[in-house]
């Protein structure tokens, strides 16, 4: 890796073919419409697209919806459930994608607040998946004058959807020479859609790439314009393979054009008041980053080192929790690495500014070896799961699988955490070079990850396999005769079909929940209560864990619906924080979030009410599963490696620690027990533990004992619509 | 520099304990709450630490007491993802 930083206005351009492609492209479809800008936030008009017969109309948002789902992931959801029948696949023309923003989405006076929501059926997990994601797209499409975008059907060519907000145009278009890669679109698209250079920051582009033509893990870069670098930024919604849907709908990309970006787009109700937090936060950000966890820096690749600290670093699919190379990844590499002093921010006026980008990143393998590109990133989960868990401790090769995951539109978390399963695989000998076709997936060997990669963008080999997900290739090897079902299941780091985020939960109760009894599947956001349970020891009984695992996951449910990022509500922290009644949950910030949304929207949203709106779209989605045959407590059950230890080395590396547990709290000397019959004690005792720690959540949430959402609950949230109520009595809800 | 008296590797005061978020750990005299921390490997910057139920000022970790027996909250607050 060079020690000195490069030029950050180098790489390589794709813009040489521009003209010869904006001339191939075909207007399939022109519709006119009214643009206009949100009211306190909400246009109260979203936009239906079906590509299979291309038709475009306006659908009117209703005060239904905005009572019961707020917007953002809340309307993805109820736009979804309208769409789709209970037997609906991903791959059927009427599942959606529904990319919504939320009405607080667009606002510039508070950091972090131009998510947006990606909702589709996944073909990973068969249920609702969603996903948070920074870029423009969002806040520009509202600025246009829409709350959502919703995509069916599926068109007979490659196609682009167009919305330009000051022309008032939306055109679909046939766009059959650009190649699919994200760094390579989303850069054309910019330059070919934007009126000229002073343009460029007024549009957005969401596209996948090569990688998820062909597989499962497909996801979607969203861009942005950095005026600095003068380059198209990504930022990726990752989970749950909404990349696959995109492409199987042939959808090349989306693009918005937005009117120029001004303080008040969003027309909220009191700007002031948003300004009054606004300032303070910033303030805050600006006086304490540093001392803190130094975002504007490292972005989340702070996390590095700390996790690797408490034996929390995924190492070798989740066995061991740290490892002695961890520096060679750590945040003072990318503190380096990172070109520093540039506005990262993936949305106007955030002030963290963690979208960090490591330029002059010369590429080293597949279609775009020798280019000089900018990688978005690594971010703590991609240095985690394409780094650390597998093995490789190298921040150039880390760079290299960034980077191309990305362009590919794969998801970084997904591949990490397979590539983690399908080399342990390798170690067990349920894999060799005979059933990879020649890919030696040694731990470490991270040539070979990128071949894996590269055969998937190219629909080729073993590539494909693997693509398909951990839960389809415990399968395909258990058919094959390949090893033992049982221990695939053990150390395949799935959950409803979606692959672990990166976070060892093994010593934590909590977070065993905080992953799997997610709605969509094992992703972080949700709940992280690793510290809370584990270090603080904060939740000692399972009612203690219980609530935890009902206020967490309501909390953090409604940044989706709103349109907002996370990592400002707690990874700034206040001067005075500490002095506050449960600093866990950041009570300044939550207080500045009740004003900004009271501010925008000018209904009053107080602490209480955040809960209580979340948790009507969470029991929804609860329901949803229910609906396509799944969200019951047999789904909320993790592979026994997110739990405890799988296997004799990974039980002796932590003989300690186990065999404390044994003496302590299951009350059984460990002396003169083989190493297999102490796993099989302590599993026994973990998995009992789970399955209270399900009862006391489930009766928390008012779900029965089998994890269905009771009627009782449904008339207490407001959501007892006759379909959903209907379903939750068919299983005894 | 020679290590402080009944720190690592010193022989003095192993009976004495103090507790660090309910589990013991060895005390020695002059023990500070930068001691306590380097000693859990509490590397993470985002904590709350009380000893003995009164809140330690972040800035002050490298000078502030921890007398024998105390009871210290390292509390970790929550972030990334």
């Amino acid at each position: 890796m060079s020690t000195t930083t490069p030029d950050y206005t180098v790489r390589t351009s794709y813009t040489d073919d521009l003209e010869t492609m904006k001339a191939a492209h075909r207007v399939l479809l022109e519709v006119p419409f009214t643009p206009s800008e949100p009211e306190r936030g909400y246009n109260m008009r979203s936009l239906y697209v079906d590509l299979t017969t291309l038709t475009v109309k306006e659908k009117q948002v209703t005060p239904q919806m905005k009572d019961l789902f707020v917007g953002g992931r809340g309307f993805g959801l109820w736009y979804l459930w309208n769409a789709t029948t209970p037997t609906t696949r991903w791959n059927d023309p009427e599942n959606e994608i529904v990319i919504a923003p939320g009405p607080i989405a667009g606002i510039t006076q508070y950091p972090g607040t131009g998510k947006s929501l990606v909702v589709s059926i996944s073909p990973l997990t068969d249920i609702p998946i969603d996903c948070n994601v920074g870029g423009y797209y969002g806040p520009l499409l509202k600025f246009c004058g829409f709350d959502a975008i919703e995509i069916q059907g599926k068109a007979d060519r490659e196609v682009v959807i167009v919305v330009d907000g000051p022309r008032g145009v939306i055109r679909i278009e046939e766009a059959p020479l650009e190649p699919p890669d994200s760094h390579v679109l989303s850069e054309i698209f910019t330059h070919m859609y934007a009126t000229g250079p002073e343009d460029y920051r007024n549009v957005s582009v969401v596209s996948a790439g090569k990688g998820s033509d062909h597989s499962y893990i497909g996801c979607l870069n969203f861009s942005w314009w950095d005026p600095k670098r003068k380059a198209a930024r990504l930022k990726q919604a990752g989970r749950g393979g909404v990349g696959t849907v995109f492409r199987d709908k042939r959808l090349k990309a989306l693009v918005v054009r937005g009117p120029v970006i001004k303080a008040d787009l969003n027309h909220v109700a009191d700007r002031a008041r948003i300004q009054k937090v606004g300032s303070v936060i910033n303030k805050e950000i600006h006086d304490l980053d540093a001392q803190q966890c130094n975002m504007r820096r490292q972005g989340t690749a702070h996390l590095v080192e700390v996790m690797d600290a408490y034996d929390l670093l995924p190492v070798k699919n989740f066995q061991y929790g740290n490892h002695p190379d961890t520096k060679n990844i750590a945040s003072w590499v990318w503190d380096k690495r990172f070109t520093q002093g540039i506005p990262d921010g993936c949305w106007y006026g955030c002030t963290m500014s963690c979208s960090k980008g490591a330029d002059g990143h010369v590429v080293k393998t597949g279609p775009y070896k020798g280019d000089v590109v900018t990688v978005d990133g690594p971010e703590y989960e991609n240095a985690a799961g394409l780094a650390a868990n597998c093995g490789i401790f190298d921040p150039d090769w880390l760079l290299e699988s960034n980077f191309y995951c990305d362009t590919y539109g794969v998801d970084t978390i997904s591949y990490g955490t397979l590539c983690a399963f399908v080399m342990e695989c390798w170690q067990r000998g349920i894999l060799n070079a005979e059933r990879t076709g020649g890919l030696d997936l040694t731990w470490g060997n991270a040539e070979a990850q990128m071949e894996m990669l590269h055969q998937m963008a190219r629909g080729e080999g073993f590539g494909v396999i693997a693509g398909k997900g951990i839960r389809q290739m415990k399968r395909i090897f258990a058919e094959n005769g390949w090893g033992d079902p049982k221990l695939m299941n053990d150390i395949g780091m799935e959950v409803k079909g979606l692959e672990y985020s990166q976070y060892q939960s093994k010593e934590s109760l909590a977070q065993q929940g905080g992953y799997a009894l997610t709605n969509k599947g094992p992703q972080h956001d949700e709940a992280w209560l690793i510290f809370m349970d584990m270090v603080n020891k904060h939740l000692p009984t399972f009612e203690d864990k219980a609530e935890a695992l009902h206020y967490f996951p309501l909390f953090r449910t409604w940044f989706g619906l709103n349109g907002l990022c996370k990592l400002p509500w707690n990874d700034i922290e206040p001067a005075n924080n500490a002095e506050q009644p449960e600093p866990a949950k950041v009570p300044e910030h939550v207080h500045n979030y009740c004003e900004i949304a009271s501010g925008v929207t000018g209904i009053e949203v107080t602490k209480e009410k955040i809960i209580e709106q979340s948790e009507k779209v969470y029991n929804f989605q609860r329901v949803f599963n229910l609906r396509r045959g799944y969200g019951k407590r047999e789904h909320d059950w993790p592979p026994y490696r997110s739990v405890g230890p799988v296997t004799v080395e990974e039980y002796e590396s932590r003989a300690e620690r186990y065999d404390k547990q044994m003496r302590e709290e299951i009350g059984v000397d460990p002396e003169g027990r083989t190493t297999e019959e102490k796993i099989a004690i302590t599993r026994k005792y973990r998995e009992d533990r789970y399955a209270k720690l399900c009862d006391a959540v489930y009766k928390r949430r008012g779900w029965t004992t089998d994890g269905v959402p009771t009627v009782e609950t449904l008339k207490k949230l407001g959501i007892d619509l006759p379909e959903l109520v209907e379903l939750v009595k068919q299983h005894g809800g | 520099m020679d290590p402080k008296p009944g720190a690592p590797g010193a022989e003095a005061d192993r009976g004495t304990r103090l507790v660090v978020n309910g589990d013991p750990l060895d005390w020695f005299e002059g023990m500070t709450v930068r001691d306590v921390l380097r000693a859990k490997n509490y590397v993470f910057k985002l904590i709350i630490v009380t000893v003995n139920g009164a809140l330690v000022p972040r800035g002050s970790y490298d000078e502030a007491p921890v007398p024998a027996g105390a009871d210290v909250k390292v509390v970790h607050l929550i972030s990334g993802g």
